[in-house]
């Protein structure tokens, strides 16, 4: 892959951005290239009106960069609940899946939910420690700089929380689907962690615990602990955002949001389901329901148009939405534009991953007559998203169809 | 990609099975008994973790009402945070008709005492003593008409306590890397 240089007429056009209002010393070079060929940059770039430039404060230029001013995506407090609630705890904040590009939600907007009553710490990372313990040959604590030490996966994966789900009251794409969002994590496989210290023979279950006011804890089989769970220390090629466990958490690839502890801070190996505050709250009395309240079923949703948008009018549109699946790859993504009829193949931008949204998109002239738009996702292991008529159980992953009225409004099509 | 993910289990699938035995990386430090004591807040369904102390409901009302009657009032109904009585609708017949309340939920009473010493009461977690997270499990499951009155709650009875969920409750399925959700269920 060749780095594409700057050419000289961008270089041009970025110094008339600097010299809307800026007087630092570091950029001083550029201006004053800028200002000595004002003639032509005017000539070249109308599209820069020096007067819409911001005062930008040196951190911002130099330090850390912010993105424009005419971006807005937010987040917002989703489920019926505010957030913070009357205990000042957070709970259920959606992402603006409508507006994201690909497949990796930017850290600043990745959905943000709390095992329940916690409070984000604030926590050093020069203080922080992991300690593996229990049914173990050798107990061990470890620092953050020792944990970053261990050779490192870094992997794209999803997390959704089980309070996702679409609903005819549930008009917009934040409020069914915004309690999922896909980072690309870097971390120590905890199997590399528990290999360390020596897994005795009935160390079946594994207790995360993280260490936030509630110290949130969750139960996990040995199985998935020694297959693909990451000790994870980075998002995104940074560190962990405090809301995403700074400075360390779990990533339970393809299972339920409540089990990817974070803040985590200790790891013990067990004989048995633990049945912690948070095992507890996710019981279910029937077996299957049990079953499906645990690895995410395969799912996909059509993030633009959808609830709440405005078509300008009939003529070409590039559908586009999230696939993703917690049985592993997603392997075949269809689009419906006449409610379920008929079904065509969407297909992939970039490459799908294990448990990892994968981007998608269909190309479709519409010709300004009502229209339901679906997408159905097929995972390697052969699993289909149902219908809300086939879905039994667990976490929502029914097809969300989205109504395109003649008039181009586009609304929930279960409402 | 990962080959280094391989290295450990290359040597456990290697024929010197012993080195399996001891580490590989050599990272990190032993922990002292105590520092595992002091850290290792889980306590299991056997109650095997569970520290000295004892309580009852008598003792564990005076420190609700000192200490978390404030949010969850006065009788543990009608306060700002969730109810921690069952619900009258409910019925023994299936003791999930009494809501997700956990002093009456929980398949085991050592979820109640955990929860209660681990993160109760809210902003003021792990101030409680022993014997006060004993009391206050004593007045839950009293409340809850889950023991007898009088009942002596500490490191032995308390995992002898039979929640009325004890075996309602499904298990989890017995997870193995590539299996779908539910045998015999397409979706
Ligand atoms: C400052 C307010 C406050 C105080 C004081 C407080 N609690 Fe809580 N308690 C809460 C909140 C809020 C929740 C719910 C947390 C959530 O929603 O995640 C809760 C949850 C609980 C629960 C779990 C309820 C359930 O069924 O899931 C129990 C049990 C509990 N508290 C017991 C206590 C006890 C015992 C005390 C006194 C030692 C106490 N609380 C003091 C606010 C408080």
């Amino acid at each position: 892959m060749g780095v594409k240089r700057p050419n000289r007429r961008d270089f041009l056009k970025r110094g008339a951005a600097l010299a809307g209002g800026v007087t630092l010393g570091a950029a001083e070079p550029v201006i004053r290239k800028a200002t000595a060929s004002a003639q032509s940059i005017e000539e070249q770039s109308q599209e820069v009106p020096s007067q819409e430039v911001q005062d930008w404060s040196s951190d911002e230029l130099v330090a850390y960069g912010e993105r424009s001013q005419h971006v807005t995506s937010v987040r917002e407090p989703v489920n019926g609940r505010p957030s913070p609630d009357d205990f000042d705890l957070v709970f259920h904040i959606g992402t603006p899946l409508e507006e994201q590009v690909g497949a990796i939600t930017p850290s600043s907007l990745f959905y943000f939910g709390t095992t329940r009553g916690s409070i984000v710490p604030t926590i050093d990372p020069a203080k922080h420690r992991l300690m593996i313990h229990g049914l173990v040959d050798r107990e061990l604590i470890f620092t953050m700089d020792e944990l970053k030490r261990f050779p490192s996966v870094t992997r794209l994966h999803f997390i959704e929380c089980a309070g996702n789900g679409s609903s005819p009251r549930r008009g917009r794409l934040i409020e069914s689907h915004g309690m999922t969002s896909c980072a690309e994590w870097t971390g120590v496989l905890l199997s590399t962690l528990l290999e360390e210290a020596g897994v005795q023979a009935d160390g079946t279950w594994i207790v995360a615990e993280g260490v936030e006011n509630v110290r949130g804890a969750s139960s996990l089989p040995m199985a998935k602990a020694m297959d693909d769970i990451i000790v994870a220390y980075a998002m995104n090629g940074e560190p962990l955002r405090p809301q995403q466990g700074f400075p360390l958490r779990i990533v339970v690839p393809g299972f339920e949001g409540i089990l990817h502890v974070k803040w985590l801070s200790r790891i013990k190996v067990v004989d048995r389901f633990y049945m912690t505050y948070n095992d507890y709250g996710h019981l279910r009395q029937d077996p299957d329901q049990a079953a499906l309240s645990y690895q995410v079923g395969p799912k996909s949703v059509i993030t633009w148009p959808s609830g709440g948008l405005d078509l300008p009018g009939a003529g070409f549109y590039e559908v586009r939405g999230l696939a993703w699946s917690g049985g592993g790859v997603v392997s075949r993504v269809e689009v419906s534009t006449d409610g379920g009829e008929n079904w065509m193949d969407a297909d992939f931008r970039g490459t799908p991953q294990r448990m990892a949204h994968t981007a998608f998109s269909f190309n479709w002239t519409w010709d300004g007559s009502e229209a339901m738009l679906m997408s159905r996702c097929t995972d390697e292991l052969g699993q289909v998203q149902p219908t809300r008529a086939q879905r039994k159980g667990g976490l929502d992953n029914s097809i969300q169809p989205w109504r395109v009225q003649s008039n181009g409004s586009v609304t929930n099509g279960l409402a | 990609m990962d080959s280094l993910k391989l290295l450990p289990v290359l040597i456990l699938l290697g024929p010197a099975a012993a080195l399996a035995q001891s580490p590989t990386f050599g990272l990190g430090r032993t922990p002292s008994a105590d520092e595992v004591l002091a850290w290792d807040i889980s306590i299991s369904p056997t109650g095997m973790e569970l520290p000295a102390g004892s309580g009852t409901a008598e003792e564990g009302a005076l420190t609700y009402r000192r200490k978390c009657a404030r949010c969850h009032g006065a009788d543990g109904t009608e306060g700002r945070a969730p109810r921690l009585v069952k619900s009258s609708r409910g019925s023994d017949a299936n003791p999930w008709s009494y809501g997700r309340v956990l002093p009456i939920r929980a398949p085991y009473a050592t979820t109640v005492w955990d929860y209660i010493n681990r993160a109760m009461p809210l902003n003021r977690e792990g101030s409680l003593t022993h014997d006060e997270v004993y009391s206050l499990t004593a007045f839950l499951l009293d409340i809850n008409d889950v023991i007898p009155e009088g009942t002596v709650l500490d490191a032995q009875s308390l995992p002898m306590v039979v929640m009325p969920n004890r075996d309602t409750w499904a298990e989890l399925p017995d997870w193995k890397p590539g299996m779908p959700r539910l045998l015999g269920y397409p979706y």
